[in-house]
């Protein structure tokens, strides 16, 4: 039997936050290919086909930075806090440095982060393209980014993370802040590929107003030393909508705290979670907190867990109404694959091993909206690549 | 029992008789023990085979309450039937009304009716030599109970749409398939061609007659009836 231990604490003295800088990259072709490989891993096009924009921050030096589109800016925060005095309004204003110790390193040891900002009105078609990447080994990268928003403004940003492939051991510690405007959309898919001693703790808050939509999507497939985040969004205008989707997979050695918190402050807010887990050897702790503060409102959580072969995975669904007229709502399932799913396949054909990679496929399949293709091609492959080491 | 190539037999027979039971031990589905007798399929003996051996070898079912895959679109299960046989899916769920469901999850919210046009046009994709039908008219509704019909006789070549400038003497010319189907009310019997009926009553095989012929006795006498006769 599989044994539930408490999350190691990371030490940060293990780590420093000093290292030498990079050049900056004006041609992306140029980037070594090791490295333009994790890139692509994690959504981030180097020939930046079908992208908005591109951000690339190497250790703490921002290698590339560049928007195609009028009416979006990126820049590193660093920039922004340089060119934007009403920035002081936004920055620190949703996470607290004193949150906790990785916060207050953040706030303290900044190494810069992007700062990405949608004019009002303005509907960006394509994804912007985010990379943070970590290639110093024993480094702890510590990212504050800002994303705002504006009022009827669309945007949908990739976020990849990743570690280069030499690296040992590393610390990420990213701080967002978005604030999306009233009736302004904004879609995040954030994709880690980690190593298998790396920590990672992002701390993220997102406000929406009135008739705004965050959508949310994580995706976590490779290992990773440990994992812990619990972003937070208020819905605090009528409406509001946000939907998380997360597919989290915990090899041997991994360690996976992941959830999110919604709550719902404003009459007719929607919220959603979706979770899709499996572990093979690994630990999920897979967690999701709705909270209702109003009457009108609607949320709705579910939590998948598979275990194959060994592992652990817990579900901690949590519901909280504070009012009469709340609907909320969870269902959570941890298990193996259903034997009876595995024979109607097979009546249909297919030999167990077909049939059980199938499931595993459907149930990782959560409807991701607005990927490009080439970037769901590329998920799909990773996906029957790591069925292949769960087998 | 035995199917002759191309026959249609009907199973007639009271709840918890073991009708299911039997069709999901001849598809070979777990959770059943044979503790004597075997199965023999196209000459060969099938009774300790895998349940993916058989469906290669032309076994085919449609289950009664088949199970929901999640992230499994019904277009790639169609898929999946057809193999590496051509097939053009949308042509195929635009004759048997499943359009509508084709890019959703299998069997996710599915109707009564649903799950049987879709069971049909799966096994349609798949060609099963031996079709093994549960209770292929429960929950479907008057009008898509005629469309079921005609999708089972299409499969089993014996229907009446069968291409342009065939006669009725060319029908299954090119083989035609065997099936076992169950009944509970008879309803189906209205629209697919039968060649004979059986009896299961309390796991024993007690009758073997006209299929029309047993359903009129069992309404007219329930089967109180079959069990009189079969001691």
């Amino acid at each position: 039997m599989f044994k539930l231990e408490e999350i190691k604490d990371v030490n940060l003295e293990d780590f420093q936050s000093d290292v030498e800088d990079h050049d900056y990259i004006e041609d992306l072709s140029r980037i070594e290919s090791h490295d333009a490989r994790k890139f692509i891993n994690v959504g981030v096009d180097t020939a930046e086909t079908g992208r908005a924009g591109t951000f690339i921050q190497k250790d703490k030096s921002v290698v590339h930075c560049r928007s195609c589109q009028a009416g979006v800016e990126m820049m590193s925060i660093t920039k922004a806090e340089q060119k934007y005095d009403w920035l002081k309004d936004y920055s620190w204003k949703s996470v607290s440095p004193n949150t906790d110790k990785f916060t207050s390193q953040a706030k303290n040891k900044t190494h810069n982060g992007y700062f990405i900002r949608v004019l009002p009105g303005v509907k960006v078609d394509q994804p912007l393209q985010s990379c943070l990447y970590i290639a110093k080994d024993r480094f702890s990268q510590n990212i504050h980014n800002i994303v705002i928003a504006e009022e009827g403004s669309e945007l949908h940003i990739i976020n990849g993370c990743a570690t280069s492939p030499h690296i040992a051991s590393g610390l990420h510690v990213g701080v967002s802040e978005f604030y999306i405007k009233k009736g302004a959309k904004l879609t995040f898919t954030m994709i880690h590929d980690w190593g298998e001693n790396v920590y990672v703790r992002p701390r993220t808050v997102t406000h929406v107003e009135e008739g705004g939509v965050l959508i949310s999507n994580y995706i976590s497939l490779k290992p990773v030393g440990s994992l812990q985040m619990f972003p937070t969004t208020y819905l605090d205008g009528e409406g509001a909508v946000a939907r998380f989707n997360s597919i989290l997979v915990a090899s041997k050695g991994s360690y996976l705290d992941v959830g999110s918190r919604i709550i719902l402050n404003a009459p007719g807010t929607r919220a959603e979670i979706i979770s899709r887990g499996i572990t093979y050897g690994g630990t999920i702790i897979a967690r999701g907190d709705l909270v209702g503060k109003v009457a009108g409102i609607k949320a709705h959580l579910e939590c998948k867990g598979l275990i194959l072969n060994n592992g652990l995975m817990k579900a901690i669904p949590e519901l909280s109404g504070f009012v009469p007229g709340v609907e909320m709502s969870h269902e959570a399932a941890v298990g193996k694959i259903d034997q009876r799913e595995i024979e109607y396949l097979m009546a249909r054909g297919l030999d167990e091993e077909e049939a059980i990679s199938t499931i595993v496929r459907g149930f990782l399949n959560v409807n991701i909206e607005g990927l490009p293709p080439g970037l769901q091609e590329k998920l799909d492959k990773t996906i029957s690549e790591t069925q292949k080491d769960m087998m | 029992m035995e199917i002759r190539n191309g026959e249609t037999h009907i199973l007639f027979g009271p709840n918890g008789s073991g009708k299911t039971s039997l069709m999901m031990t001849i598809m070979g589905f777990s959770g059943y023990k044979i503790t004597h007798g075997k199965i023999t399929f196209k000459g060969e003996d099938i009774t300790y085979k895998p349940l993916n051996e058989r469906a290669r070898m032309g076994v085919g079912v449609l289950i009664q309450r088949p199970p929901t895959i999640r992230g499994l679109k019904t277009r790639t299960m169609v898929n999946i039937c057809a193999r590496n046989r051509e097939l053009n899916v949308d042509e195929l769920a635009e004759q048997l009304r499943c359009t509508e469901f084709l890019d959703r999850d299998i069997n996710h919210h599915f109707s009564g009716g649903e799950i049987k046009r879709s069971e049909l046009m799966q096994l349609t994709a798949q060609q099963p030599d031996l079709v093994l039908l549960d209770e292929p008219e429960s929950g479907v509704d008057l009008e898509n109970i005629a469309l079921v019909g005609d999708a089972i006789n299409t499969l089993l070549h014996r229907g009446t749409k069968f291409p342009k400038g065939k006669r009725h003497r060319d029908m299954g010319l090119n083989g035609q398939k065997s099936a076992l189907v169950i009944t509970h009310t008879g309803h189906i019997l209205d629209y697919i061609t039968t060649d004979k009926g059986q009896v299961l009553y309390d796991g024993v095989m007690c009758c073997s007659k006209n299929a029309g012929e047993i359903l009129r006795w069992i309404r007219e006498y329930g089967y109180q009836e079959c069990i009189r006769c079969s001691n």
